[in-house]
């Protein structure tokens, strides 16, 4: 993965796989603290302290159940080469938790990449579930709510093109109010 | 500035379409691998071209899926296209250029673009 938007895709997809209704995306960009925070909050099926225990070390994982793999690892690794770190927390039949920390100024740290594209992704394939992405840059924030945007549409499909490529622009535009 | 206004305005052009897309049984489906290994290979801007295309093109027969690992994670970003009565039709290391070729070839014009598919790609 060579942008954060990119890990952001494939680790909502774990939630996606636990069977959530409602995932939660937080970016959190403090760059007068030199912390950068993602978080990825679900009410999916979450999972046992034993299969938490193990849940990043990729070849534990992989061959056994489906629901995690190289995902979280690759996602920690970038974390720890700069310094930062990646902390899940999970309770069977509530939710997972998954809160990854950066130092935002390192040389290693990944750009924050196309986070309008990844939400467009995201949302295209998993129509009936809500996510709420947020976006903070310092006292700037910016929130993208699916269920707004359900609302507006009623019983049109959010899975048209059309509407997808609106949900992209709306978001690029979002995000380049709160990076002005 | 994009607005919630905007959205409504094309939520009532597509309500007009809608009769037209439910009717299209014969229609094709275009399904993109976005497992992890598809996400690190490229697939992302793969689908969103897609997408791009077949909204400008107004392909109301078209959908785009997503799916899993399809198990060759050496050829993704992959994409295969799903039309009734015809062989399934699989394309590896796919890129945004490549994506919009296919459109236009296989999906509109009915060619199949077989120097980008599996079976050119494992000779």
């Amino acid at each position: 993965m060579l942008e954060l938007s990119l890990h952001v895709l494939d680790i909502v997809n774990n939630s996606v796989k636990a069977k959530a209704s409602k995932i939660e995306i937080e970016i959190d960009e403090q760059v007068q603290k030199n912390i950068l925070t993602v978080s990825i909050r679900d009410n999916g099926c979450g999972m046992d302290a034993e299969f938490l225990k193990n849940v990043t070390d990729p070849f534990k994982t992989t061959r056994t159940t489906r629901k995690v793999g190289m995902g979280l690892s690759l996602f920690q690794a970038a974390a720890e080469a700069t310094g930062g770190n990646l902390v899940i927390k999970s309770q069977l039949n509530v939710g997972t938790e998954v809160v990854v920390t950066f130092t935002y100024d390192h040389i290693d740290r990944q750009p924050m990449g196309d986070m309008a594209e990844t939400m467009q992704t995201l949302v295209s394939s998993n129509e009936s579930i809500d996510f709420i992405y947020r976006h903070i840059k310092d006292q700037k924030e910016f929130v993208f709510d699916t269920a707004q945007i359900k609302e507006i549409l009623g019983d049109v499909s959010l899975n048209n093109p059309e509407i997808l490529l609106w949900i992209k622009e709306f978001i690029n535009e979002g995000l380049t109010e709160i990076n002005s | 500035m994009k607005s919630l206004a905007e959205l409504e305005a094309i939520k009532n052009k597509i309500k007009n379409q809608v009769e037209v897309r439910r009717d299209a049984e014969d229609g094709i489906r275009i399904v993109v691998g976005m497992a992890t290994c598809g996400i690190a290979a490229g697939a992302r801007p793969v689908l969103a071209a897609l997408v791009e295309e077949v909204g400008k093109r107004n392909l109301a027969n078209v959908s785009v899926a997503q799916t899993g690992c399809i198990g060759m994670c050496r050829l993704e970003p992959i994409v295969e296209i799903y039309e009734a009565g015809k062989e399934r039709v699989t394309y590896v290391k796919m890129n945004e250029e490549k994506a919009r070729k296919v459109i236009a070839d296989h999906i509109v014009n009915g060619n199949i673009v077989t120097e980008f598919t599996i079976g050119a790609a494992e000779k």
